[in-house]
């Protein structure tokens, strides 16, 4: 038992890494398939895109497709090593989440005009929903990395 | 009127017989030279694993049908078949064929002193600059970039050699960039999985960025609707076939970072 928990401990960043980049590309995952595909909601081009704006869509939406792929495989990298922390790992997925659609819902949204949430009058409510969901799950995900990463420490220094 | 009547000339003639058989002769010329050196090699070596060739013949087929034949045709009129014929031509038959890892297949089927000189020659320094993944996405989304940004897309309609030296082109880089990022043939130069990755990333960035700047802009002579349908095709197609690559490069890394059975100091 003290032997795994110490492993876990030296993987630490990684479970963290792991479990934010699965985030991440599980919201983006999200975003596509039911914001774009299902809902059509958002809108594969907006004529107010800012050049910058496309710049940043190409490489999240790169970055997300990779996160998704080697998120999972370094999940099981853990497993193998028996070093996998499932608090650790859903703390890294909750900043991963909030993170990426905080900065989509105002960064890329609002600055880089890249689409809106939805075409609607009243989209403001829509961007606030969005928005308060990101900073509930970003808020989260930072309580549980502090918390988890203060116990990685107790764990080696023992 | 007498600008339509020169360009309906100039497309039949690359419509013509003449470029498709120029583009598609090599890749013929590769399949045939694939199989005989399987059946050559295997006298000597072990059986050549049948999926391979499955592979390399899935790849050339995919290839040809992208430079001669209906599709190529269509590509003349319809810019959304084109961007298919591209998929085909640039990343999906270069990807199966660098799966059929023709270079060791070569190597068995060649006499030792010849494949020692062939692997001489790869090992040296200018074709480290080749493999190398970052000059081989330059080649392969620069030159992207170069055909559907400026005129080089209409020009390459009206030319018969600009024609065929950009598909040419389009399939070389997209072969080149594939076997850059994942290795089933030996490799001199190899580099780290990180280096790799990052490099995948910025291509793949670099590759959906295009797709959107088609869609905002198309390129000359393009209708808007064939332009939003084409981008949409490139976009999704590249993110469907990347996947593939990045599968393979996670996985590569999986293997290669599997913890060494040793004494574990706790």
């Amino acid at each position: 038992m003290v032997k795994v928990l110490g492993t876990r401990s030296i993987y630490s960043t990684r479970n963290l890494w792991s479990g934010f980049l699965c985030g991440l590309g599980l919201v983006a995952f999200i975003d596509e398939t039911v914001f774009h595909q299902l809902l059509h909601w958002h809108h594969f081009y907006d004529r107010s895109t800012t050049d910058i704006g496309l710049v940043s869509d190409g490489f999240f939406h790169a970055f997300s497709w990779f996160a998704t792929v080697g998120g999972f495989f370094l999940l099981a990298d853990l497993r193998r090593r028996n070093a996998f922390w499932q608090t650790r790992w859903w703390g890294g997925v909750l900043l991963g989440t909030g993170g990426f659609q905080l900065y989509d819902g105002t960064i890329q949204h609002k600055v880089m005009r890249i689409h809106e949430i939805r075409y609607v009058e009243n989209v403001l409510v829509y961007d606030l929903i969005w928005n308060a969901i990101a900073l509930v799950l970003l808020i989260a995900g930072i309580i549980v990395t502090i918390r988890t990463g203060k116990k990685a420490k107790a764990e080696l220094s023992q | 009127m007498n600008m339509d009547h020169v360009h309906e000339q100039a497309a039949r003639s690359l419509m013509g017989p003449a470029p498709q058989l120029i583009l598609a002769l090599p890749f013929v010329c590769a399949l045939i030279l694939y199989v005989w050196a399987v059946i050559h090699s295997n006298r000597r070596y072990k059986k050549w694993p049948l999926y391979r060739t499955v592979s390399w013949s899935a790849g050339i087929f995919l290839a040809v049908a992208a430079v001669a034949g209906p599709i190529a045709k269509m590509a003349h009129h319809d810019f959304k078949v084109h961007m298919l014929g591209h998929l085909f031509l640039g990343m999906l038959a270069p990807l199966l064929m660098a799966l059929a890892a023709p270079m060791t297949l070569t190597l068995r089927t060649l006499s030792r002193d010849k494949a020692r000189m062939l692997t001489r020659l790869l090992k040296s320094s200018p074709f480290r600059v080749l493999s190398d993944p970052f000059f081989a996405s330059i080649l392969n989304i620069g030159g992207l970039w170069l055909l559907y940004t400026t005129p080089l897309y209409s020009a390459m309609h009206e030319n018969m050699l600009l024609h065929i030296f950009i598909h040419l082109h389009v399939f070389l880089a997209g072969y080149l960039f594939t076997i850059s990022l994942i290795y089933f043939d030996p490799i001199p130069h190899r580099t780290s999985h990180l280096y790799r990755a990052i490099v995948l990333l910025i291509a793949l960035a670099a590759h959906g960025i295009l797709s959107k700047v088609i869609y905002a802009s198309p390129p000359e002579g393009v209708p808007v609707n064939q332009a939003e349908a084409g981008s949409m095709l490139m976009y999704y197609g590249g993110d469907a076939i990347d996947l593939i690559i990045i599968f393979i490069l996670c996985l590569q890394w999986y293997k290669a970072a599997r913890p060494k059975p040793a004494i574990i100091h706790l």
